[in-house]
């Protein structure tokens, strides 16, 4: 046995002998050790070997043998936080945390020098952080500290730190794949190297015949059910298209045969050995040649109903009379926007590990975003009862609308049960994300829109096609999304629109941050922009002039009762503080040269807070015997920061300290029920259910204490951890104790449901240069406002917008998934690319002052609408430097030039 | 990732040691190795046991060892005759990698995985670097890295076959440098690099193409030539056709850029 030292342990093991040392570590049970891509791209596994920073998923594991290891782990000395790790707590340099390891792991390292601190975006080119935008690691890394203390009773608007910071920053916070069970079984599966394929014969034959495999399942093996991946409360919203396994391919990456082994070598090697026969389909990938008459026909009309063949949905309506608008207008604006497919890369990628437990029933541990939904999928799919099915998280690691899917937690599931209830883990890799999973829908939006002098719009007449690939996972929801809100933040008599979602061969959309508002904000923000141009109006002008207000129908192209209603209306501030932010500017001064032409622009986005489909939440409070409280609440936490609001909120009910109040999430078993935490609702849902059960909570108190001292009840209050009955203090452990004499158990729960939605606004500006002739692009000042009501956690709602924002730069400038013949091209981060600290500039961010009627506590949704706004300003900017309109994102160099960026003015 | 389909790691002390068979792999830094499945192979052959010397300075020239780690190749000082010894750090910061696989990094490796974007690539064959290979029978060959690399992922070397060093000339370290890159994303992966050298007294210029073009090109002038006669040697050495595709830079915009960059170059050394 070799000799490994690791943060001072000696281990006597031995590698297998193409190991690398990031699972060697994870062998140890060394968990801080991350797996963000497995390829040396991302930073997430960095390690020290003698001293000098690694990414340990390339070091081969038998050259850490006689070296000193230094992980996470051994980071902190005698239960002292290293300083990075201190900067790292004070300035909350994590949201999901997944990157934190890696992220210390490098600027903690003697070779991180002072060269390299003043010099970030080089020195960060290998480390990628999904979440924060970097602005909270740059704040670490400059000594920043963004908490405040956690005060009794005023623990509402407080930036209180991450109740798991200290769990994150020493490596203990455990992640989907940060356990050791016994007798644990990999699957893998074999992925369709065929866009379009009939299964004629499976030879599973040879594949178990591999020392190791256990299991092989095939189509034939598992419960022909249909379903979908998508994760919501109604599952009639999505249609029922999609099989476990399936004997038709219709993407390259889907899912055909599951290998179920010892050992993840003999797992891989069984996916190798099997023999797949196939008929090879005509295939489509664009979606308008998918509506043509003669095109390949993705499903079976026996099995999913469509519209009309690859039609999946067609949404429209008209309001008032459009063309009569148009006769009305003095100009017109046409033009044609597209945007791309992009995936989420949330760090820690999908995978879930499913078993029997001592109690009979089966467990999944898994990385969701909506764990009682996949539950219900769960009992359907295997023919259970769904009290048989536990399903839940521990720490997850980003979602961004990727895990709002059940695509990781069925096979296992399938397997386990097949196998004795041993368990089954299946850990996807950085490729399978970009090709098995699901990514934003792209989607093509043409725009007609005409006003008047003045800049009143008199008509609006769009028309969107989606391509939701070859599964219809929130296709209609996406599309309804993007046929929605962009249209209704304009008043207009006269708007009509057809959208359209259509299968293709291509890998299937699904959620994504924004979901479908994002790409049609995207056209709307930018025709609003020409718009302006063409009547030589201030593009903030022309949108004040338009935008809803209180009082007018929040209303697209239908005319029908909504539930959106404004509790609040902060999007003048948020435009104000843009517009007067960009003019006083940052002093931030374009690169010398003729040839860098300078721009701003800016985009609006509208947020109804919520989803228009059903959506609900419960919570249960009970107070302790030492008097401090617990939560239980279903919603998942995947870097959100919902847990820290959820504690907050409920301090601040009762008028404790946030950390008086424990708190359990996204645990089928033990929180009520939970829709999931997707579609802007952990605040306004889940946090309502939380805000009604701490009321409840502190009436149930108060009216104990007041039956027990025979005090009225309007004369008894909460005072932190005691109750105040007339002039009588009693210490809540006291109340307690009495409570347990006459079995009053101090525990409550209530239930939230989602009606009305208020309405939220975010509005980005952008000033760039951009050169002529390489293209390249930089943002000299971002500044973006947000109308979100009143902010729980002021430091978080920041960190939730910077990620946001970082996003849509992403979108607008970065992120590219290159596809041929529907084979994707660049499945690594390396080939494509997500933003690096290089890549994403610092944005100043305002709130607009406004505390919302309908929102719980006055809060409004945060997370999510921060994207929208900012690719069309990114365009609008690049117009206003250039005169060319880029209209398809994304904006890389090489797009600009073949867009006529030479042709700039 | 872990390369689970490795059955064995040889340790060898010596190249004569091998018994190259197809499966086996020579294992350097490990960092491109390790970060794609390689399902063909199944034994590693360790290099690291031979204890090659990193950097020799030589009368003829500065001998780098195919695995000298890039941490010390960017650690290097040379003679202060050798001008183009800063190049090394500026080729160095064209990586889309990070400092710290510095640390694991080859220069061989780089050069051997043979990417267009192979910022070693650019900078021994901008220093007209020459490669020894062993074969796995026969004597030592020299092939220069401009030929070493034939296109995308492919190079000269035969079955077995170790790159074993890369002496840059002293005649090249003597020259003056300038050297221009651009990337679609921020400090990523190049998609037109592009060096030159030049002799103090206006001879020999020569231009190197990298990362534009699937494979390093040279285009060498007697002396620093004119902005015309620049343009149109490229346009003659490199129509159209030429240009390399890939998710890093269209082809088109690589073609664009490289006529920008080398201008800017030229600029710079006249």
């Amino acid at each position: 046995m070799s000799k490994y030292e690791v943060n001072g342990r000696l281990y006597s093991a031995e590698p297998k002998p193409g190991q690398c040392l990031r699972t060697f570590l994870r062998d140890l049970e060394v968990f801080g050790v991350k797996k963000g891509c497995d390829a040396g791209d991302c930073g997430a596994c960095t390690v020290w070997v003698d001293g000098h920073p690694f990414h340990s998923c390339l070091v081969p594991a038998f050259r850490g043998e006689g070296k000193k290891i230094t992980t996470i782990e051994g980071l902190s000395q005698n239960g002292k936080l290293h300083p990075i790790q201190q900067a790292f707590h004070d300035a909350q340099a994590f949201q999901c945390g997944y990157c934190a390891a890696g992220m210390m792991m490098t600027t903690a390292s003697a070779a991180f020098d002072e060269a390299h601190k003043a010099d970030l975006p080089h020195a960060l080119k290998g480390n990628i952080c999904r979440c924060t935008g970097y602005r909270s690691i740059v704040d670490a890394l400059h000594g920043k500290k963004n908490i405040e203390e956690d005060v009794a009773g005023k623990a509402l608007g407080a930036s209180l730190a991450n109740p798991f910071t200290d769990a994150i920053l020493t490596g203990k916070a455990h992640y989907t794949m940060d356990v050791a069970m016994e007798g644990m079984l990999h699957l893998k599966v074999l992925r369709s190297p065929h866009a379009h394929a009939r299964l004629k014969k499976i030879d599973k034959s040879k594949a178990l015949a591999v020392p190791g495999v256990v299991a092989v399942y095939t189509w034939d093996d598992v419960p022909r059910r249909l379903y979908s991946t998508a994760l919501r409360e109604d599952h009639l919203v999505d249609p029922d298209d999609t099989y476990m396994l399936d004997n038709v391919a219709r993407f390259v990456g889907q899912r055909l045969v599951a290998v179920i082994g010892e050992t993840e070598a003999a797992v891989e090697a069984g996916v190798r050995a099997v023999v797949i026969d196939y008929e090879i389909l005509p295939t489509v990938f664009d979606p308008v040649a998918a509506m043509e008459p003669g095109a390949p026909i993705l499903h079976n009309k026996d099995e999913v109903v469509t519209d009309n063949g690859n039609i999946f949905c067609t949404l429209q309506g008209e309001i008032g009379d459009v063309t009569k608008g148009f006769k009305e207008a003095d100009v017109i604006h046409e033009n044609t926007y597209s945007t791309s497919r992009v995936q989420h890369v949330h760090l820690e990628t999908h995978g879930s590990i499913a078993y029997k437990g001592k109690d009979g029933r089966w467990h999944v541990r898994t990385s969701s975003q909506g764990p009682f939904a996949a539950r219900t999928k769960l009992a359907y799919l295997m023919g259970v009862p769904a009290s048989q099915v536990h399903v839940y998280t521990e720490r997850v690691g980003g979602g961004f609308g990727g895990k709002q899917e059940m695509v990781s937690e069925d096979l296992p599931l399938f397997a386990t049960m097949k196998l004795e209830g041993r368990p089954v883990k299946w850990e996807w890799t950085r490729e399978d994300e970009f090709i098995g999973a699901t990514t934003r829908h792209q989607m093509t939006t043409k725009v007609k829109i005409g006003a008047k002098k003045d800049g009143t719009l008199t008509a609006l007449d769009v028309s969107v096609v989606s391509n939701t690939g070859a599964y219809g996972n929130h296709a209609s929801e996406t599309l309804a999304a993007a046929m929605a809100s962009p249209f209704a933040a304009y008043r207009c008599a006269n708007k009509k629109g057809i959208g359209r979602v259509v299968y293709t061969n291509m890998i299937p959309g699904g959620g994504f941050r924004g979901y479908g508002a994002s790409q049609t904000t995207f056209a709307m923000e930018c025709a609003m922009d020409e718009l302006a141009k063409v009547l030589g109006m201030d593009p903030f002008e022309i949108r004040r002039k338009n935008v809803v207000r209180p009082g007018d129908n929040v209303e697209s192209i239908w005319m029908k009762p909504s539930d959106a209603s404004f509790g609040s209306h902060g999007i003048d501030q948020c435009l104000e503080i843009v517009q007067r932010e960009l003019k006083k500017g940052n002093g931030v001064k374009k690169p010398d040269g003729a040839d860098w032409l300078e721009g701003t622009g800016a985009a609006l986005a509208m947020l109804e807070c919520g989803p228009p489909t059903e959506h609900r939440s419960g919570a249960e409070m009970k107070l302790l015997a030492d008097g401090t409280y617990h939560l239980a609440c279903g919603s998942s936490e995947m870097g959100n920061g919902i847990t820290t609001a959820h504690k907050q909120m409920a301090a601040s009910v009762v008028g404790v300290r946030a950390a008086d109040v424990d708190i359990i999430n996204a645990d089928t078993d033990r929180t009520p029920h939970d829709t999931g935490t997707f579609a802007s609702t952990g605040t306004v849902v889940a946090g309502k259910a939380v805000m009604i059960t701490a009321e409840a909570m502190k009436a149930d108190i108060l009216d104990f204490a007041s039956r027990f001292t025979k005090t009225p009840v309007d004369k008894c209050r909460l005072d932190k951890d005691a109750v105040i009955c007339g002039n009588k203090r009693i210490p809540l452990t006291e109340l307690h104790a009495e409570g347990a004499k006459v079995a009053h158990r101090f525990t409550v729960s209530r239930k939230a449901y989602l009606s009305p939605r208020t309405i939220a606004f975010n509005v980005q500006g952008v000033r760039l240069a951009v050169h002529k002739v390489t293209g390249e692009v930089r943002i000299l000042h971002s500044v973006h406002a947000a109308d979100i009501g009143r902010a729980i956690n002021p430091m978080q709602c920041r960190g939730q917008l910077d990620g946001a924002v970082a996003m849509g730069y992403g979108w607008a400038l970065v992120e590219n998934m290159v596809h041929d013949e529907g084979h994707m091209v660049n499945p690594q981060l390396r080939n494509c690319r997500v933003p690096a600290f290089a890549d994403t500039p610092h944005t100043d961010i305002f709130f607009a002052d406004t505390v919302d009627a309908i929102g719980p506590l006055g809060a409004k949704s945060q997370g999510e609408c921060g994207i929208n706004p900012v690719a069309p300003a990114v365009s609008n900017a690049l117009a206003n430097a250039t005169g060319v309109r880029f209209a398809h994102l994304p904006f890389t160099a090489d797009r600009l030039f073949a867009g006529g960026l030479t042709r700039a003015k | 990732m872990n390369l689970n389909t490795i059955v064995e790691v040889k340790r060898p002390k010596s190249f004569e040691d091998i018994e190259w068979r197809d499966g086996h792999a020579f294992l350097g830094g490990g960092t491109w190795l390790f970060s794609e499945p390689q399902v063909t192979t199944d034994t590693l052959v360790d290099l690291q046991q031979f204890g090659w010397p990193a950097l020799t300075v030589k009368p003829e020239g500065l001998e780098i060892a195919a695995t000298c780690k890039i941490v010390e190749l960017h650690d290097f000082k040379g003679p202060p005759e050798w001008k183009a010894v800063p190049l090394f750090d500026k080729a160095i910061d064209c990586f889309l990698m990070s400092f710290k696989i510095w640390n694991a990094a080859t220069v061989g490796g780089n050069v051997v995985m043979s990417l267009p974007a192979g910022a070693m690539i650019s900078l021994t064959a901008a220093l007209e670097g020459v490669c020894t290979l062993w074969p796995q029978n026969g004597k030592p060959r020299q092939v220069p890295v401009v030929d070493f690399v034939t296109g995308m992922h492919t190079n000269v070397l035969q079955k077995g076959e170790l790159l074993r060093s890369i002496l840059l000339p002293t005649a090249a370290l003597t020259k003056r440098f300038a050297i221009r890159q651009v990337s679609l994303t921020h400090f990523g992966r190049s998609a037109a690099l592009i060096i030159a050298t030049v002799k103090d007294d206006g001879s020999d210029f020569l231009l190197t193409v990298s990362a534009a073009t699937p494979r390093p090109v040279h285009i060498r002038f007697k002396k620093t030539p004119s902005a015309s006669e620049l343009h149109q040697a490229i346009d003659q050495q490199l129509p159209p056709g030429s240009w390399f595709n890939d998710v890093h830079g269209s082809a088109p915009y690589k073609r664009h850029i490289t006529f920008y960059l080398a201008e800017q170059i030229r600029a710079e050394l006249s």
